[in-house]
């Protein structure tokens, strides 16, 4: 096969840091940082009103739970400021948000000794899955505020799941539950091609890498 | 092809017009993805009529509705806007999920 | 690989100006093998990395100039790609090229019926080519535009778009300008709905083809409007741009 056509004068609109040094070391491989933060979405934005609006953890626990928005938000709750890389290649840094880690939800329910996985779901039939270990230990929580604001329905709101080591893929906007299961299940972009686990330092972006 | 082989359809996301807007103002249709469609299936697809799984209506691809800025690309039913298709671009590969589609038809000239 | 398929090296043979901010330009490209009025292509761009992007763009001249096709793109701002074409593009480069594509989105003459063309902006780009296509043929149906701009300055063909009027009596033309109108303006001034395509599309009769293309929220009015002015589902045709800049 022969090299590719380049196209004169064209470098495409890609920000490459703000000069390298400690911002390269935050910008995993095959991204670069943007200072917007693009909604990308695979359907029609859900807008559940937030009286109907509900939590749910299910699956291998001794009794599943729920939490209306007002229980939810009784939660304890605390600020996270990450950096969210997105498989579609842009990297945002520092970005701030509220609410409540999914250690928090899961003391609320007795874990099966045989659970192993999180089957996250949400409005607008979207799944992605997760190990457990992916989401214990501070590693996972559901926002409902992005920078100091209720989190917006072009954003995930009323609330989304964040995994800040993973691609944004996996923290599914308008998430309303986690389903515990022994057996793994790929979600809507794992089980077309993307990778099953996501670690985008590992550049995990597709099935096979 | 970028470094890795791969198609840039996250620029498929960003598009010429990123914004902060709803996702509605940025619904495409079955026309834009013509290209990557007929690359895959090798032949032009808009006018082809499928069935949706959901709820049975008959559309042609063109007037599905498209959600490119995505991972992949979705093709949703104007009727009932359940998921008829989904493409992802990988290194190795196109990714067409068709089980949305309960039925293509591919009329011979 | 059928020849729409793969990719071809276009060279850019004339750039023209038709608004501050929209451009037409001229590809010439070895082996085309014509189009249908209404069809796009898909080009490509990419970096000495290897990062590359892909968008698609209407192709605005008709098939009957062989050998060559105009695409006419309106600068976006933040477009990575259109601001590519406008501040970087000259004549004489090379762009890759795929297709035509679209076999959905597409009218010729021998289709029978009459045309009615429904645009918002930069969407007037495909029914130009059915437009000039339809100005090639002898005889040619009945036709009617409407057309919305922000302005008078963007209207896009404007005074070729009055040429075809004058010299054919069976071909109208009205546009909407939606944010600012010259003084002694005595076209339409609000955005496009039900009244204003039923004046339109009545004098038509009956055999209407439609071709509604333009930002989404324009198509979706357009075509609802036009479902409930009678015009059958499969006589309404859509191309939807997505959101226009501010």
């Amino acid at each position: 096969m022969s090299d590719p056509f380049v196209t004169r004068g064209f470098v495409g609109r890609r920000e490459h840091g703000y000069g390298g040094g400690s911002l390269a070391v935050r910008t995993p491989p095959g991204q670069y940082l943007t200072s917007d933060f693009p909604v990308l979405s695979a359907g029609p934005t859900p807008r559940t009103p937030l009286d109907r609006w509900s939590f749910r953890i299910e699956g291998l626990v001794r009794e599943p739970r729920t939490w209306t928005w007002d229980e939810f938000q009784a939660l304890p709750a605390r600020d996270w400021t990450v950096d969210i890389s997105c498989v579609t290649k842009w990297t945002k840094l520092d970005m701030r948000w509220r609410g409540v880690s999914v250690d928090t939800l899961l003391e609320h329910v007795d874990l099966d000794p045989t659970a192993a996985f999180a089957i996250a779901w949400a409005d607008g039939d979207y799944t992605t899955n997760l190990p457990l270990s992916d989401v214990l230990n501070g590693q996972a929580f559901v926002a409902w505020e992005y920078d100091g604001r209720p989190l917006t329905p072009e954003h995930g709101g009323p609330a989304r799941l964040v995994v800040p080591g993973r691609y944004f893929w996996k923290s599914a906007k308008w998430v309303r539950g986690l389903r515990i299961q022994a057996s793994d299940e790929p979600g809507f972009w794992e089980s077309l091609g993307y990778h099953n686990r996501g670690d985008q330092w590992l550049e995990e972006r597709y099935g096979g890498d | 092809m970028n470094a890795n082989g791969v198609v840039n359809q996250g620029d498929d996301a960003m598009a010429d017009r990123v914004g902060s807007g709803p996702a509605e103002d940025h619904v495409l249709d079955g026309n834009a993805l013509a290209g990557r469609l007929a690359a895959v299936f090798g032949a032009d697809v808009t006018a082809t009529p499928g069935q949706c799984a959901h709820c049975g209506t008959v559309t042609v691809v063109g007037e599905l509705r498209a959600y490119v800025r995505a991972p992949g690309a979705v093709l949703r039913c104007p009727a009932c806007g359940g998921v008829v298709l989904r493409i992802v671009e990988t290194p190795e590969a196109t990714i067409v999920d068709a089980r949305g589609a309960a039925q293509l038809r591919f009329e011979r000239r | 690989m059928p020849d729409s398929i793969s990719w071809r090296l276009a060279t850019v043979a004339a750039l023209r100006d038709e608004t501050p901010t929209v451009r037409t330009f001229t590809l010439r490209i070895p082996g085309w093998p014509g189009h249908r009025p209404g069809q796009h292509v898909d080009i490509r761009l990419t970096a000495e990395d290897g990062y590359s992007v892909e968008r698609s763009y209407s192709i605005g001249s008709e098939p009957e100039r062989a050998g060559e096709i105009d695409l006419t793109v309106e600068r976006i701002a933040e477009g990575e790609v259109s601001s590519f074409l406008h501040d970087v593009v000259v004549a004489g480069d090379r762009i890759e090229v795929r297709g035509p594509i679209g076999g959905y989105f597409a009218w010729d003459a021998g289709l029978g019926g009459s045309l009615f063309l429904v645009a918002g902006g930069s969407g007037v780009v495909p029914l130009m080519a059915m437009l000039r296509h339809r100005a090639r043929v002898p005889s040619p149906p009945s036709a009617s535009l409407i057309f919305s701009s922000r302005q008078y300055e963007d209207i896009i063909y404007r005074d070729e778009l009055e040429l075809l009027a004058a010299r054919d009596d069976r071909l109208r033309i009205a546009h909407t300008l939606t944010r600012s109108q010259p003084s002694g303006w005595t076209g339409y001034t609000r955005r496009i709905d039900q009244a204003m395509l039923g004046e339109a599309v009545a004098p038509l009769g009956n055999g209407v083809r439609a071709f509604i293309c333009g930002p989404t929220a324009l198509v979706e009015t357009a075509a609802n409007a036009l479902l409930r002015l009678g015009l059958p589902a499969d006589r309404i045709r859509t191309e939807r741009f997505g959101p226009t800049g501010t």
